[in-house]
C-alpha cells in the first residue's frame, strides 16, 4: 500500500468517468474535413451567382429564379451531406483504432442533445423559406447550430462548447448584416471548423 | 493524521473503483455497456457487483427486452455519499506529502 497505489487508483477514476460519460472518440479531421467542404462549397456557390450574372457581394439580389433557389438548396443539401459522411468516417476511424466502441449510451445522448435544436432549426428554415425570407437562412443556421453544439457538450469534448458560443456569436451579428449570410456562412462552417479540427487534432491525436 | 484504515474496504479493488465511478457519472448502465468499459468478464463483474449492491451502494434492475434479459445497474444515494468520501480521502492522502 503506497501512495503511488492511490494515485494510480484516482488516475483510473477519472479516465472511467470520462470515458463512461464522455464521447472521446470524436476527431479532429472531421472538423477538418467539415470545414475544407464547406469552403468547396461556398467557392462553388459564388461560381452559381457568377453564373447568374450577379456579383454576389454587390448586386440587388432581392429576386431570384425558383431554378436558380433550388440549385442553391441542392447545394447546401449535398454539402451538408458530404459533411456528416466525412465527420462520420473520421469519428469511426478513430474509434477503431482507440479500440473503443462507436454506439453507446453517451453517443446516444450525444445525438439526441445535438438533433434536438438541430431539428427545430431545419424546420424553422423550413419556415423561412416558406415565407420567403431566404435573408435570414445563413443567420438561422448558425444561431441553431451553435445552440446545438453548446447543448451536446455536456457528452463530449468541453471544446465543443466553445466552438458553439462562436457559432451563435456569429448568427446573431449575422442577424444585423443581412446580406452577407453566404460570408458568415464560409467562415462559421468553413473557417472555425477548420481551426477548431486543427487544434483538436493537436491536442488530442 | 489521516488514517489508511478509514479507507472504504468495499472500495479496495479496482473493479470497484470502476464500477462506481462509471454509475457516479452516468444513469442506468447496462451489463454489456458496463463490462466493455471495464473489460471484465462476465463472472467478475457479477460477483462485485452484487456485492456492492448487497451494501446498498448500487441497485440492479433485471428486465426483459423482447426476449433477452437485461441488467442494468444504477449508483445509490448512499453510494453516491460512500464514494464521494472515498475519493476525498483518497485526494488527502496523495496530498499529505
Amino acid at each position: 500500500m503506497t501512495e503511488n497505489k492511490y494515485q494510480d487508483d484516482l488516475t483510473a477514476i477519472r479516465s472511467m468517468m470520462e470515458r463512461s460519460s464522455r464521447f472521446i472518440s470524436l476527431s479532429g479531421m472531421s472538423g477538418i474535413a467539415a470545414g475544407v467542404i464547406a469552403l468547396l462549397g461556398a467557392v462553388f456557390t459564388f461560381y452559381l451567382f457568377h453564373q447568374q450574372g450577379s456579383d454576389y457581394l454587390s448586386a440587388e439580389r432581392d429576386v431570384y429564379s425558383p431554378e436558380f433557389l433550388n440549385q442553391l438548396i441542392i447545394t447546401a443539401i449535398v454539402i451538408l451531406g458530404i459533411s456528416l459522411g466525412a465527420g462520420i468516417y473520421f469519428t469511426m476511424r478513430k474509434s477503431r483504432r482507440m479500440g473503443l466502441k462507436v454506439w453507446t449510451n453517451t453517443t446516444k445522448y450525444l445525438l439526441i442533445n445535438l438533433c434536438v435544436p438541430l431539428g427545430a432549426g431545419g424546420l424553422f428554415c423550413l419556415a423561412l423559406i416558406h415565407h420567403g425570407l431566404f435573408a435570414l437562412l445563413a443567420p438561422a443556421t448558425l444561431v441553431f447550430y451553435g445552440l446545438a453544439l453548446i447543448n451536446a457538450s455536456k457528452y463530449t469534448y468541453t471544446e465543443i462548447y466553445y466552438l458553439g458560443l462562436i457559432e451563435l456569436l456569429l448568427g446573431i451579428i449575422a442577424c444585423f448584416w443581412l446580406g452577407y449570410g453566404l460570408i458568415f456562412w464560409t467562415v462559421g462552417f468553413g473557417l472555425l471548423h477548420i481551426i477548431y479540427g486543427f487544434l483538436m487534432y493537436r491536442k488530442y491525436p | 493524521m489521516i488514517n489508511i484504515q478509514s479507507l472504504n474496504k468495499e472500495f479496495e479493488s479496482r473493479v470497484r473503483l470502476g464500477i462506481m465511478s462509471i454509475l457516479i457519472v452516468n444513469d442506468w448502465v447496462d451489463f454489456i455497456e458496463l463490462k466493455d468499459l471495464l473489460q471484465i468478464t462476465d463472472g467478475n463483474l457479477a460477483s462485485h457487483s452484487s456485492a456492492l449492491e448487497k451494501k446498498a451502494y448500487i441497485e440492479i434492475k433485471k428486465e426483459f427486452v423482447g426476449k433477452k434479459p437485461k441488467t442494468s445497474y444504477r449508483v445509490t444515494q448512499s453510494g453516491r455519499k460512500a464514494f464521494t468520501e472515498h475519493l476525498e480521502l483518497l485526494e488527502k492522502l496523495i496530498k499529505r506529502k
